[in-house]
């Protein structure tokens, strides 16, 4: 098998031209609730990168003896343990992340990514390939929640990680928060935005109209 | 009586899981091009949801929380870090269990929501269902009160999405944004929409 020509394909392919998010529609349960600022944002990312990487390198060691008719269960098993290691290393270590994240590290294990790589490359492909690909499903998830929690934290408060970068008017400076970007909706908008920039650039991402409009036709032709 | 009714709507509009705290929004989107379907899958979570919120109401209070298990003559025993693993058991256990009853005892129903009960296990809604209510202590009726009201949020949300995608199809959106992308800029806009309802006070 040439593992070192398609190791780095299949890191690589996930982030750009497969992302979880926008293309395979997977993950976004828990993800948008958490990016209203760049810490916990990123705190998620490497969360769930850890438990997808993992739990993919974790089945397909185990892939040839897991019954068919009972695989769910395994997985679930071995995502909600895993996501429980993290929880509590969260919660000895980053106490007040953890209390801002609440129940969106608990959700990782429902979150479509893991269970999705899990079912969908971890049980037929050896160990290692298994762990890249998870590590790439991973980063192609994080490179959405940095860049929307960049977005936000910036425009909506002025600051990255809780640091003034754009002085407020309130404090003598210039800039004028937007405060529609630290709530919900601007989420969406602003992740229906990246999805029209990344198919813009990957043309064949875009779907087909169901209908198209026929050209309008001007009188007399 | 008032606080549970106020818990209710607090629950459907205020804090509504899809539009609010983004929740299930894969299912959300891929299961919302049509209203028939939607409406099934929203019915499919609200019960789900009424059944598992209360039943994992019961294992915390009893199994879990610190010193629930004072019954047993273990009252030092703290088993709450168990919590995630547990609620996601009982959640895939009811689900099952809910499709073999509905496969026997009323086969229309279940022709009608049986493809979408699989795919609830791992809707994020139910398991955020339980997490909330332990984050927050409700107590049993509130827990069964809670469950309906965001279920119910959710089958709001998906009916209303499906409704506006719909026509939609009939629009001429730009290449890039068409399909995925226009969908999550309605489902801001909706988000919007439903924020209206935070000043909302019974």
């Amino acid at each position: 098998m040439a593992k070192q020509a398609s190791a780095k394909d299949i890191l690589l392919t996930p982030v750009f031209d497969n992302n979880p998010i926008t293309l395979q529609i997977l993950g976004i349960c828990s993800a948008l609730a958490v990016t209203s600022k760049l810490d916990t944002a990123l705190v998620m990312a490497i969360a769930l990168t850890a438990v997808t990487a993992f739990s993919n390198l974790f089945i397909a060691m185990i892939r040839t003896q897991i019954p068919a008719s009972i695989r769910m269960i395994v997985q679930m098993v071995i995502i909600a343990s895993l996501v429980i290691v993290v929880d509590q290393i969260l919660q000895a270590y980053a106490f007040t992340l953890a209390k801002q994240l609440s129940v969106f590290v608990g959700l990782i294990i429902t979150n479509c990514i893991v269970m999705g790589r899990a079912e969908a490359f971890a049980m037929q492909n050896p160990p290692w390939a298994s762990f890249l690909d998870g590590i790439g499903n991973g980063l192609g998830y994080s490179l959405m929640l940095i860049a929307l929690g960049v977005v936000r934290e910036l425009f909506g408060s002025g600051k990255l990680f809780g640091y003034e970068i754009l002085p407020l008017v309130k404090d003598g400076g210039w800039y004028e928060p937007n405060g529609l970007l630290l709530l919900p909706p601007s989420a969406f908008f602003l992740i229906g935005l990246f999805i029209w920039a990344l198919r813009t650039w990957k043309k064949e991402q875009q779907e087909a109209a169901v209908f198209r409009l026929a050209p309008q036709v001007k009188e007399g032709d | 009586m008032e606080h549970l009714l106020s818990l209710f709507v607090r629950a459907v509009f205020i804090e509504n899981m899809a539009l609010a705290f983004f929740l299930g929004m894969c299912s959300f989107i891929a299961i919302s091009k049509k209203v028939e379907t939607a409406i099934g899958l929203g019915i499919a979570v609200i019960a789900v949801q009424v059944i598992t919120l209360p039943a994992n109401n019961l294992v915390y209070t009893y199994l879990l929380k610190d010193g629930a298990l004072a019954w047993a003559g273990l009252p030092d025993v703290d088993l709450s870090y168990l919590g995630f693993l547990t609620y996601i058991g009982v959640i895939a256990a009811i689900v099952q269990i809910l499709e073999m009853a509905l496969d026997k005892y009323l086969p229309a129903l279940y022709n009608a929501l049986g493809i979408f009960l699989p795919l609830i296990t791992v809707n994020c809604v139910i398991m955020a269902g339980s997490l909330f209510m332990v984050e927050r202590d409700y107590n049993f009726s509130e827990s069964v009160v809670y469950g309906f009201g965001s279920g119910l949020s959710w089958a709001l949300a998906i009916a209303l999405l499906a409704g506006i995608r719909e026509k939609l199809k009939y629009s001429d959106v730009p290449a890039g944004l068409q399909g995925l992308g226009i969908a999550f800029i309605i489902i801001g806009l909706m988000s919007l929409g439903f924020m209206s309802f935070s000043g909302v006070q019974l």
